[in-house]
């Protein structure tokens, strides 16, 4: 186990430096000079003497590789240099101050989907077929072909303007996280009433369900204790990868409801050419995906005996 | 199979859907009632009519003819964006599926990369640095797509690759290129085609997204996702701005959807 937990850090690191070196590569693929956009930003006229005293403090002057290394050292500081729009404030800084709120949306919504998604697939797969189970299907259905942004549209228009018992944006009202939180839960809401209800329904057809059945236990305890224990792997997994979808699907969510967390501050970032806060973004979005995908993997080795030989210690 | 595909309900109906949606997009010069840009500001808002059948959006401008243009940027976009990341990841996973060794294991590792990055985050990532726009859009799309088809198209041709008929193909000296084009590509695409029609729905709705955050199509140019974010401005005085757009988009992606399930029933029944 230790063994196999040494072994996927390892595969881990390469993969962290590989995404680093992507961000790193594609800040320098912009079009434009980044030392004429950084003077630009702060409307100072780019002459050659002042783009040349810009590219020696941004280091632009020296070799791509010695650069990569350096700025891979001030990063690895949580440096990652100053917000081009407001020479005044650090990116990590930006970052911080808007993380929390992100967060926040992301774990309430998480929250949501699980204690949303477990009741009904549950109920799906026990009644199969019923008609409770094909209205869940063709809800999920919906869900899925649905864009987000326009249910986010839908829901303002039905429960801020309609009915007036919600705020539509912001994140001072009391209530104003429920909508954000609800509408970027429902795509996932869907995705994890399918998946745990067709594991199920294929879990109910091996041959412990029947063994179960035949030594008596109530349906109850087969459904809980064992069908839907053994249902979970994969719930793990998705469970584990959908973090980083959260937090990066929050994007439109937090655009659309004025939320003031790290996906609007990437949007207008972007609109602002604020290059080292789209390349922190990028960054954080890609070690964490990593950092998820390698939690994934060792739960998914403790939970499941046979990926180990039965050696649970 | 033609005639299975014919026989399949599902199949038919939303093959139609597509269909007239792209005829309707192809011909939206001779069919749209208005110029989709035009504005007059006296007609701002105003209901439907026999000139304006689903009436007017905030510049007086048709929503019927938009929504017709509109199928252009949207739907057409995304087939072509869906047609390159195939042929990309086709010609890839193809190329690394068949030499096993150094580039297999350089392509692969790519892929890895790649892929270690969450879609939308990478699509942000791409536009971002090569600025807003819908030719950025479509580029970063592809960038982030082909990676994910190059690694399954290659696990396929190495499973054809032991099959037995092009094990005797490979006996008796077929070359290659014939092995590839007459037996390796017309099996892998049926697979191919079912998951590029599921992924067609994702792709829409992943442009159309980008295009109502500001980052796609630009104005004045008619286009869903830009409708929409148009209609959220007015959400509070004209709510019904929004339907129209929005309805367009889940109709055209349902139907991706279901079509994708109803292909994945008939050319591949074992996994029903």
């Amino acid at each position: 186990m230790t063994k196999y937990i040494i072994r996927r850090i390892l595969i881990a690191i390469p993969m962290m430096l590989a995404v680093s070196f992507i961000a790193f590569v594609l800040i320098n693929l912009i079009p434009a000079d980044p030392a004429e956009v950084a003077l630009r930003v702060n409307e100072i006229i780019p002459t050659d003497e002042v783009i040349e005293a810009m590219r020696e403090e941004l280091g632009l002057d020296k070799p791509y590789f010695q650069r990569y290394l350096s700025w891979l050292w001030d990063v690895i500081r949580l440096d990652f240099g100053n917000s081009y729009i407001n020479n005044t404030r650090t990116v990590y800084g930006e970052i911080t101050r808007a993380l929390p709120a992100t967060l926040r949306l992301a774990s309430l919504s998480l929250i949501i989907v699980i204690l949303v998604s477990f009741p009904i697939a549950i109920f799906c797969a026990v009644y199969k077929d019923s008609f409770f189970d094909r209205f869940i299907r063709l809800l999920i259905f919906v869900g899925t072909s649905i864009p987000n942004y326009w249910v986010a549209l839908l829901l303002i228009w039905l429960f801020s303007l309609k009915l007036g018992i919600l705020p539509t944006s912001g994140n001072e009202a009391k209530g104003s996280i429920i909508l954000p939180a609800v509408t970027l839960s429902l795509t996932y809401i869907s995705t994890y009433v399918r998946l745990i209800r067709n594991n199920m329904i294929e879990n109910m057809t091996e041959n412990y369900v029947f063994y179960a059945r035949v030594r008596g236990l109530k349906e109850r305890v087969i459904i809980i204790k064992h069908v839907l224990k053994n249902s979970l792997q994969s719930c793990i997994t998705a469970l584990g990868m959908s973090v980083v979808q959260l937090l990066s699907g929050t994007v439109v969510i937090e655009n659309i409801f004025s939320w003031p967390g790290i996906g609007r501050l990437c949007i207008s970032s972007i609109f602002n050419r604020d290059y080292p806060i789209i390349q922190a973004y990028i960054l954080m979005m890609g070690i964490l995906f990593i950092l998820c995908n390698l939690i994934v993997d060792i739960v998914h080795h403790k939970l499941d005996p046979r990926l180990h030989g039965g050696d649970i210690n | 199979m033609t005639r299975k595909l014919l026989r399949n309900k599902v199949v038919l109906v939303t093959t139609s859907i597509i269909l007239i949606t792209i005829l309707i997009g192809a011909f939206a010069h001779q069919i749209a009632p208005n110029d989709p840009n035009e504005a007059s500001i006296i007609n701002k808002y105003s209901r439907s009519s026999d000139e304006f059948p689903l009436g007017t959006d905030h510049l007086g401008r048709c929503i019927l003819s938009r929504l017709i243009y509109g199928i252009r940027p949207t739907v057409f976009l995304s087939l072509f964006t869906m047609l390159c990341t195939i042929a990309l990841g086709t010609l890839i996973g193809v190329i690394s599926g068949y030499s096993i060794g150094i580039v297999d294991e350089v392509i692969m590792r790519i892929c890895d990369i790649m892929l270690s990055f969450p879609s939308q985050v990478m699509i942000l990532a791409v536009v971002g640095m090569l600025g807003v726009g819908i030719n950025n859009v479509i580029f970063a799309s592809i960038m982030i797509k082909w990676a994910w088809y190059a690694r399954m198209i290659r696990s396929m041709v190495i499973k054809y690759n032991n099959k037995n008929y092009i094990l005797y193909s490979k006996t008796i000296g077929t070359s290659r290129s014939f092995i590839i084009t007459r037996h390796m590509i017309p099996n892998i695409i049926s697979e191919v085609i079912v998951l590029a029609t599921l992924d067609m729905g994702w792709v829409i709705i992943s442009i159309s997204t980008l295009s109502f955050l500001g980052l796609g199509v630009q104005a004045p140019t008619a286009e869903w996702g830009a409708m929409l974010s148009e209609a959220k401005n007015v959400l509070s005085t004209n709510p019904s701005q929004m339907l129209a757009p929005g309805l367009a988009i889940l109709i055209i992606v349902s139907a991706f959807n279901l079509l994708g399930d109803g292909l994945r029933d008939v050319l591949d029944p074992r996994e029903v």
